[in-house]
């Protein structure tokens, strides 16, 4: 049942997109695709699908270094701030207490090293996957706003070392995917 | 259930989702109430009638910031009345969300789904309602800056030492790390809606807040990955907002606060009241928009569970206040105790044991689990029965202390009642506006659990 679309010019494409009728034919796909040594794709799908990321290629994330990374800053900045408001530049005798009375200072280091560490999450989260991008190639396929809601889609691009407009696209038809779409850049 | 897992789960024979659902049936459902051209009459009813207790919440901040906190009925020796009253009440509200969508979350229970995002709008509109109170409480709320450290040519400093300072920074963070944790599950969402959406106005401002989410694998990748942290970190912060707050009284040396079950028991107290906001939000809801096939009497029975066991930490604080009085052999912790319980505010010590104590054992009988209406009904004990509690701690801790020459009574103003009013008007209008606005159930999370109740099935 593949309905391709026929390619009406010849401009450079971003690559060519196969939809899926459920998560488990496109994850088959997905690992069909690297198995046969496409590495230059990416999948699609409007919840997160276990192994998906694994089938394409993708195994590593910085985001929990990141976050480490805002925690420890959110720790460390949070107490020595308290340290130089208490001890450097506002020092206060209050009731004989040492100016660097650290017990009293632990519970704004914590409320900081949690709010350091999620707002480095929210942010690398964004940042690594490059958004906002308000304009991507993807969008230009009609039935691709089905992405989020029950379909499945598979988008090899054009960019890739094994990429042939003719052999990549019975490639993708032989995967049993619902249809083949060109992505235009 | 997990296959993992043979122990009985909470509520196991009640479907969380009723058969029959598919990815498209529960986007087309959930996107619907939002995207909908004709707001149904009830929602203008309960907006208008919220809103005009916004009206009357701005008429009072106006008249206590324009004409002063004297309008309040806080005095020598009550200086904390009403708005530490109310600010402890809604704080404890807000934490249901954050505990739904984190605690749960980590604990791997597949019913938060369909009821976390209403849940954790609730928290941002409790703290929001929270946040109001100490600000103008401040008396000077345009000053309310200093608390921050930042280098003022006054040449001062806030005092870390105190625990006023800490609740800042705590409710503070808190507000700030449940706006993230909230957003970030909106974006797959927002993104449905930009699709679905068939007008161009909706499309762009769901597009543009959508930021060109696109279902990638890599980002869903690194989404959960951020998800799960933030749920991580978000669980160790409820717990430290609470425990702040009753620093608040704790630390301090009067009798009635100075305790150490304090952190624990606000801790239990806060989630308690929080399941009930949410059990008094989500029945009417439900029946409302017709989400019954979404938030199941599974979902139900699971909160009144949650809030029979919390409810019972909440008994042992009262129990072991009422023991360490009178262990101590501290005269004026005996005479605390026996003025909370036979004073001139006894009978709201009576009510609040019974709201808060009595009533919710009935929550034991399993036939009762399933009864919406008596769900409501111990829901809205519960609220009650919270805020006489922090009403004790508060006002009648303080207005019998150690010299019977500071004695005092206190009573709420009408700018107090105003004020409580308004700010119930006020969370009740910002939780319609995002009802009708935004995607009150995670889309993206339905469709994951009618894949796996399909992967059981088969």
């Amino acid at each position: 049942m593949a309905e391709s679309t026929v390619i009406k010019n010849q401009l450079p494409l971003y690559g060519l997109m196969a939809e899926f009728d459920s998560p488990e034919h496109l994850v088959d796909g997905a690992r069909r695709a690297f198995d046969a040594g496409y590495r230059r794709m990416d999948a699609y799908s409007p919840f997160p699908v276990e192994g998906l990321a694994e089938a394409i290629g993708f195994h590593h994330t910085r985001v929990p270094l990141i976050v480490l990374i805002g925690g420890i800053l959110g720790c460390v900045g949070g107490f020595f701030l308290q340290y130089w408001v208490a001890v450097i530049d506002y020092p206060i005798n209050i009731g004989g207490r040492p100016l660097n009375s650290w017990p009293s200072f632990i519970p704004v280091t914590f409320e900081l090293t949690i709010l350091l560490a999620a707002l480095f999450a929210f942010f690398g989260v964004l940042a690594l996957n490059g958004l906002p991008m308000p304009y991507h190639p993807v969008f230009n396929v009609e039935r691709f706003e089905l992405a989020s809601r029950n379909r499945f889609f598979l988008c090899i691009e054009a960019a890739d070392a094994r990429f042939d407009l003719d052999a990549t696209r019975r490639f993708l038809e032989e995967t049993g995917s619902l249809g083949t779409y060109a992505v235009e850049p | 259930m997990d296959p993992k897992q043979p122990e009985e789960m909470p509520g196991e024979g009640l479907p969380l989702l009723e058969p029959g659902h598919t990815f498209g049936s529960i986007t087309d459902k959930i996107s619907s109430i939002v995207l909908t051209g004709r707001t149904p009459r009830f929602w203008y009813v309960c907006f208008g009638v919220a809103f005009i207790f916004v009206l009357v919440l701005l008429f009072c901040i106006a008249a206590v910031v324009s004409i002063g906190v004297g309008l309040f009925g806080v005095m020598i020796p009550v200086a904390w009345g009403f708005a530490i009253v109310n600010f402890v009440w809604w704080i404890g509200i807000g934490h249901a969300g954050t505990l739904i969508s984190a605690i749960l979350l980590l604990l791997r229970q597949k019913w938060r789904q369909s009821i976390n995002r209403f849940a954790e709008a609730m928290t941002l509109f409790a703290v929001a309602c929270a946040g109001i109170f100490p600000l103008i409480h401040l008396g000077r709320p345009w000053f309310a800056y200093w608390l921050f450290p930042y280098p003022s040519t006054m040449g001062i400093q806030p005092q870390f030492r105190s625990p006023l300072v800490w609740d800042v920074f705590a409710v503070s963070t808190y507000f700030t790390v449940s706006l993230l944790f909230w957003f970030l599950g909106l974006i797959p969402d927002l993104a449905t809606l930009r699709d679905r959406a068939r007008g161009r106005v909706p499309r762009f401002i769901y597009g543009m807040l959508a930021m060109g989410w696109r279902g990638s694998a890599q980002h869903w990748h690194r989404y959960e990955s951020a998800y799960l942290l933030l749920a991580g970190l978000a669980t160790p912060l409820v717990v430290s907002v609470h425990t702040v707050v009753s620093f608040d009284f704790a630390v301090a040396m009067v009798p009635g606060w100075h305790s150490t079950i304090f952190p624990p028991y606000f801790v239990a107290g806060a989630i308690y009241s929080g399941f009930a906001m949410v059990l008094t939000i989500a029945i009417p809801l439900r029946r409302l928009y017709g989400l019954e096939d979404f938030i199941t009497l599974r979902h139900l029975k699971n909160m009144g569970i949650v809030m029979l066991a919390t409810g019972m930490i909440v008994a042992y604080g009262y129990l072991m206040e009422t023991f360490m009085a009178w262990y101590s052999g501290d005269i004026f912790e005996k005479y605390m105790m026996m003025n909370r319980m036979f004073g001139p505010y006894g009978w709201m010590y009576w009510i609040l044991i019974l709201f808060n104590i009595l009533i919710p054992q009935l929550l034991w009988f399993r036939s009762l689990h399933t009864n919406e209406l008596f769900l409501l009904a111990v829901a809205i004990c519960v609220n009650i029965g919270m805020w006489l509690e922090r009403y004790v701690i508060v006002v009648v801790s303080l207005h019998r202390d150690f010299m019977p020459s500071a004695w005092g009574m206190y009573s709420g103003t009408i700018f107090d009642y105003g004020v409580l009013a308004g700010t119930l008007g006020l969370f009740v209008a910002l939780l319609f506006l995002f009802i009708r606005i935004l995607p009150m159930i995670s889309i993206f999370e339905m469709r994951e659990l009618v894949h796996n109740e399909e992967g059981q099935s088969s």
